[in-house]
């Protein structure tokens, strides 16, 4: 073994390097899925929470609105409530083989990990549709629009923009925080350091790369997210149509550069 | 359908917020063709009729008859209504994540279910009826006001709509943007096209109206032809309310 630092790092890598790497995968593939199953029942649930209920609304309605809202609103509060180390062996060790389910570890670490980033997305997606302007739906109302449509075409795509960063920031923590699914005995990258660490009793140099391999991971999933936010921005230009427009009724000709206007 | 000629009828209409009353037992028609001008002081509750008349605020009691039918019952499709009867708001509204064109588009498109082409070619007759045509391009954040409101008004024509209701349109702008706004309503006025505009621009009123609606307190004070209530106002509520803007 060699006696310098970084030479015992690069030692430390060739003999489990493979191995943690295979581990870091398997926290990105947690990550990944989780979150974006996550986002999907953040915003169902944002979205069930943010119906408007109206006076002229018959009573079931109301009713049935009221109820469901309950529901969602006690899965946000027990989820976000508890640690998810604790849920991940309540949930793994006890509710599924109660229920009769036998799901490998993988399944379970992706139902784990998507239940709570819902809890969480659910609340940032209801404060990304209540930070829009009323102005926006009553434009839309005044139109004609039904709830259904104005949030679909207004509210939403303005939303989805305005919580891009709390996703962002949801991922990052779910790369990192896939690690406590260790508990289940999910091989993840901590799983791996902690065997790897173990073995050579090299604490200091295999926890060195298991951070460096986790900021790579989180640096750049931040900066594919960032560049996300600016594509969803558009152009900071436009073009003046000074041609016949209705020349190119399908919308998609867009006119030369030269007529560009600064802004 | 027994139609007796008037396109809105608001019939004995209240609205209170809580204790605070803010409209009391209105009553007024529009025919087509009308362009009837709402004056009256900052929260005198001219805002709150127009916004009831979309069904944007529920009336607490009245009526809201529109071809004889009250849009205040029930079983009534209020979208679909909306869609007859259009709105430009003080603050534009502008839809920010769409460009000027599908601002005018979105709405023919999912609303009256019309083809892209169609929508197109219509929006486009609007927008260069106000003057925008070269911004279809245009993000709303990258417009001026004065231009915002002329797409908020293209937006709105597009829909092809019965009736249109002005919230004060120009109370957010410049002077110099006030006049294109008003330069685009006073077109629309003269092709016939039925609006309730409530302003504080009281030469525009006088000018483009066929009828003028002084409101003060929640009640319709005193209402008439332009000349007879600009002219020869009756109640000492509208004397002094125009004294100040003639003064002023």
């Amino acid at each position: 073994m060699p006696t310098d630092f970084l030479g015992r790092v690069t030692a430390v890598f060739q003999r489990y390097g493979m191995s943690m790497l295979q581990g870091a995968g398997v926290s990105l593939q947690i990550a990944l899925v989780g979150t974006f199953i996550g986002c999907i029942i953040g915003f169902a649930v944002g979205i069930v929470q943010t119906i408007p209920v109206e006076q002229k609304d018959n009573p079931a309605k109301k009713g049935a609105l009221w109820f469901i809202k309950l529901i969602l609103n006690a899965y946000v509060e027990f989820f976000r409530g508890t640690p998810m180390m604790a849920q991940a062996m309540f949930i793994y060790y006890g509710l599924f083989p109660l229920m009769g389910l036998n799901p490998s570890m993988r399944q379970s670490a992706y139902f784990i990990l998507s239940i709570n980033t819902g809890a969480y997305m659910a609340e940032t997606v209801r404060g990304g549709i209540l930070s829009i302007d009323s102005g926006q739906t009553e434009g839309a109302k005044a139109i004609g629009m039904t709830h259904v449509q104005l949030m679909l075409y207004v509210i939403l795509p303005q939303a989805l923009r305005n919580i891009m960063p709390q996703i962002g920031n949801n991922l990052i923590i779910n790369i990192k925080d896939s690690c406590v699914l260790s508990v289940i005995g999910v091989a993840e990258l901590l799983y791996k350091t902690k065997a790897a660490a173990g073995a050579l009793y090299m604490n200091f140099e295999t926890y060195t790369i298991t951070m460096v391999v986790y900021f790579i991971m989180t640096f750049t999933c931040s900066r594919i997210l960032r560049w996300m936010e600016n594509r969803m921005d558009g152009s900071d230009n436009y073009d003046l149509a000074t041609t016949d427009t209705l020349a190119h009724t399908s919308g998609m000709y867009r006119y030369p550069d030269e007529k560009k206007e600064e802004r | 359908m027994a139609d007796n000629g008037h396109v809105l009828e608001v019939r004995h209409l209240s609205k209170s917020f809580g204790k605070h009353v803010v409209l009391r037992d209105i009553d007024f028609q529009v025919d087509t063709g009308d362009v009837t001008c709402i004056i009256g002081a900052s929260g005198s509750g001219k805002s709150t009729l127009l916004r009831c008349i979309n069904m944007l605020e529920t009336p607490t009691t009245g009526e809201i008859l529109y071809h004889e039918k009250d849009i205040t019952d029930h079983k009534v499709n209020v979208p679909a209504y909306r869609s007859r009867v259009g709105m430009v708001f003080q603050s534009f509204n502008l839809f920010n994540n769409m460009t000027v064109l599908d601002n005018c588009m979105v709405g023919q498109i999912k609303v009256l279910k019309k083809g892209k082409e169609e929508a197109k070619k219509n929006a486009m007759k609007y927008l260069e009826k106000v003057g925008m045509a070269p911004y279809i391009h245009a993000k709303p954040r990258q417009i001026s006001g004065g231009q915002k409101q002329r797409v908020a008004i293209a937006r709105a024509l597009a829909m092809e709509p019965e009736v249109l209701l002005f919230d004060e349109p120009t109370s957010a702008l410049d002077p110099q943007m006030v006049g294109e706004v008003l330069a685009v309503m006073r077109t629309l006025a003269k092709e016939g096209i039925t609006m309730i505009i409530v302003t504080h621009e009281m030469a525009f009123a006088r000018d483009v109206s066929s009828h003028v609606v002084f409101m003060a307190d929640g009640v319709i004070e005193e209402e008439g032809s332009p000349d007879e209530l600009f002219g020869s106002p009756k109640k000492a509520k509208t004397q002094e309310f125009l004294s100040r803007f003639i003064g002023g």
